[in-house]
């Protein structure tokens, strides 16, 4: 047989009918819900006098409109009220699993997936979130699905899907002092374009990703969608059993040993060919930070923004140019240094537990600046136990920083937690976007040392300067 | 779903590269019924008096002729029915974002991919002359611009189907359904660690 790669392995397993044409119809093993469309699709499909196929294969969790004020409830917004009201009847009427408010398993869709061992390595998940590429970190394949695709899994268990090309990204060198896979990630978005994986499936490899941990991992495959992927994925091995292994939804006994059997065979053959192969060398980067409104407009934070007249070609000097106007900055000044007036550390990117060890380390014992107004957003309710069994929130506190309730909060803004026109907002999510913190807001993507270090700082600061 | 077929309408040239399905409705507007989205595409761009939709010779068109990346990063469906409901039917563009891609055939939408340097000569003319109509035909999959200029364009033989026949795809899929039982059985044997 021919050399097959990690996602062609998954893909040949889950083909249900060729639909002609490299479309198939695709068998999809799990399926997680939000609050901000799980509720209405369930409610669509029951009026359309539909069923769940397999309601045991969907999960379901509030994370994008609720509140994360401590002490928050369902209540605490008349947003999430509504929201929530939906989502605890129709999963309770079509006998889905809800990790509700205050209970373990809430949290962020994907920080819940893997955490939980609900997306497995060899799997199909969607999601109706474009960053569900997030659980390809676990070698799954996994991606966002719009709120149609979403009506079609519940109702069918399948999918039509067009088969992606194939692409292989891997990375070299020794990670630096300081440099996270946030950073890795952002370099590699800022090198090839925000346009550089659309119709494919990427692969991560090399041997800096072999010694990324999970949480790691994670956090760079969550950003392929920023390249433009649907699919980001790493192929299973150790590192990825060992995290797995006893997790709630993973399997157990003999059924364990079974699936380990065939994740082992997951990895692409010595020979895959893929339609793209791209290698970076991350041994010298710096710490990364945005200056623009798409994570591809990226420096290192000892770097100065750039001059759009240097731009390649007209078309990304009109961009860059409306990006810089947006942010309120000038060409060629030190990025560093710049002045900020919130922090927000949390979202499916950045929000593991190991990312707010990174950030703690930067706040023990410091204060936040006093201009500055900083958030840390854990992303589950089991992150959250588990950062306080460590006495992380208690550093946070300490420091100035605000210790909040699980979810996606500042990232979208959905919850109606917007940043004021205006604001700079130094945040580990995954969009910079015009407009997508708040109208107006100006944000800046970096990693949670980074952003902890700006916090105390007051300014876009090196986290090596504190380290 | 409304079958697509053909259609000779004006178009809208947006020069912005990467434009993201926030900047098309932002999501504060996520939570609200779909009747009241309708003022919220490009909220925030709208508000610039120089946006191309607030120029009068723009008014009523159909087709959005767009740059790379056009309606990248989050997977609302929104952003395709929103612009569906300003009368937006079809948008032409370099390279889309996968997931917008896939949500417009949902909803009787066609996405086209023409090369960078059309897209943009196309663009150019609409900016000469607005109100010029652009010509789309599912059926010889062809586009022609506003200088009579004609190219073909690629779409899977199953989305052209659908969409020329206005198929609901989960009745569609429901057609299999004896292929997914029989794959259930299969995937319980050999992966039940699932």
């Amino acid at each position: 047989m021919a050399a097959q790669t990690l996602f062609d392995k998954i893909w040949d397993a889950h083909v249900v009918a060729d639909l002609g044409s490299g479309m198939a119809l695709l068998a999809i093993d799990r399926h997680i819900m939000h609050d901000l469309g799980g509720g209405r699709g369930l409610k669509q499909l029951r009026e359309s006098g539909r069923k769940v196929r397999n309601p045991e294969m969907v999960f379901a969790t509030p994370d994008h409109a609720v509140s994360s004020e401590p002490g928050r409830t369902s209540e605490t917004t008349e947003l999430s009220s509504g929201y929530m009201k939906l989502l605890r009847e129709e999963t309770t009427h079509h006998g889905i699993q809800l990790f509700d408010l205050g209970q373990p398993g809430q949290g962020i869709v994907h920080v819940i997936g893997p955490e939980m061992g609900i997306s497995l390595p060899g799997s199909t998940v969607v999601c109706g979130d474009s960053h569900t590429c997030t659980h390809g970190a676990l070698g799954a394949m996994a991606w966002g699905i719009g709120s149609s695709e979403l009506l079609h899994v519940l109702a069918t268990q399948t999918l039509p899907q067009t088969k992606p090309k194939r692409m292989r990204v891997t990375f070299t060198g020794r990670l630096p002092e300081g440099v996270q896979s946030k950073d890795i990630m952002l370099y590699l978005i800022g090198h090839l374009g925000a346009a550089a994986g659309a119709g494919a499936a990427v692969e991560f490899a090399g041997p800096t990703i072999r010694n990324l941990s999970m949480e790691a991992r994670l956090s760079l495959c969550n950003l392929s969608i920023e390249m433009g992927a649907r699919f980001g994925m790493i192929a299973p091995d150790d590192t990825t059993l060992e995290y797995l292994a006893g997790r709630e939804f993973a399997p157990k006994g003999a059924l364990w040993d079974q699936a380990v059997a065939s994740w082992r065979a997951l990895p692409s053959d010595e020979g895959s060919v893929f339609d793209r192969e791209e290698s970076v060398d991350i041994s010298a980067i710096a710490p990364q930070i945005t200056w623009g409104t798409s994570p591809q407009d990226v420096v290192g934070v000892d770097g100065a923004i750039p001059d759009p007249a240097a731009a390649d070609g007209a078309s990304r000097r009109f961009e860059m140019e409306t990006a810089l106007r947006y942010m309120g900055l000038e060409p060629l000044k030190p990025i560093a240094g710049t002045p900020i007036d919130r922090v927000f550390i949390g979202s499916c990117t950045n929000s593991r537990i190991e990312d707010l060890r990174q950030a703690a380390a930067i706040a023990r014992g410091r204060r936040v600046d006093a201009r500055v107004t900083a958030w840390v957003v854990p992303g589950s309710y089991n992150v959250m136990k588990a950062a306080e069994a460590e006495g992380l929130d208690t550093v946070f506190r300490s420091a100035g920083f605000e210790w909040r309730e699980p979810g996606c909060a500042q990232c979208a803004a959905a919850n109606g937690e917007v940043v004021a026109p205006g604001e700079r907002i130094v945040s580990t999510s995954n969009r910079n976007f015009v407009g997508r913190q708040g109208p107006g807001a100006r944000t800046h993507l970096a990693s949670p040392a980074l952003a902890a270090a700006a916090a105390i700082a007051g300014s876009i600061t090196d986290p090596r300067r504190l380290a | 779903m409304e079958p697509f077929t053909t259609l000779e309408a004006a178009a809208m040239p947006i020069d912005q590269p990467n434009l993201d399905t926030d900047q098309i409705i932002p999501a504060r507007f996520l939570g609200k019924p779909r009747s009241m989205q309708i003022e919220a595409l490009f909220k925030d761009l709208r508000a610039k008096p120089d946006f191309v939709m607030n120029q009068p010779g723009f008014a009523g068109a159909k087709i959005i002729v767009a740059e790379r990346n056009f309606a990248c990063g989050s997977s609302r469906e929104n952003a395709v029915t929103v612009m569906m409901d300003n009368g937006f039917q079809a948008f032409i563009a370099p390279s889309f974002g996968d997931i917008f891609f896939n949500n417009c055939f949902q909803n009787g939408a066609l996405p086209i991919r023409l090369a960078p340097a059309r897209a943009a000569e196309i663009r150019a003319a609409l900016h000469a002359k607005p109100g010029s109509p652009v010509k789309i035909d599912l059926v010889s999959q062809t586009v022609t611009g506003p200088d009579g200029k004609t190219d073909r364009f690629d779409i899977d033989s199953f989305r052209k189907d659908c969409l020329l026949k206005g198929v609901d795809e989960i009745n569609l899929t429901l057609s299999y359904d004896a292929e997914i039982t029989r794959f259930e059985a299969k995937q319980q044997q050999e992966m039940s660690w699932l």
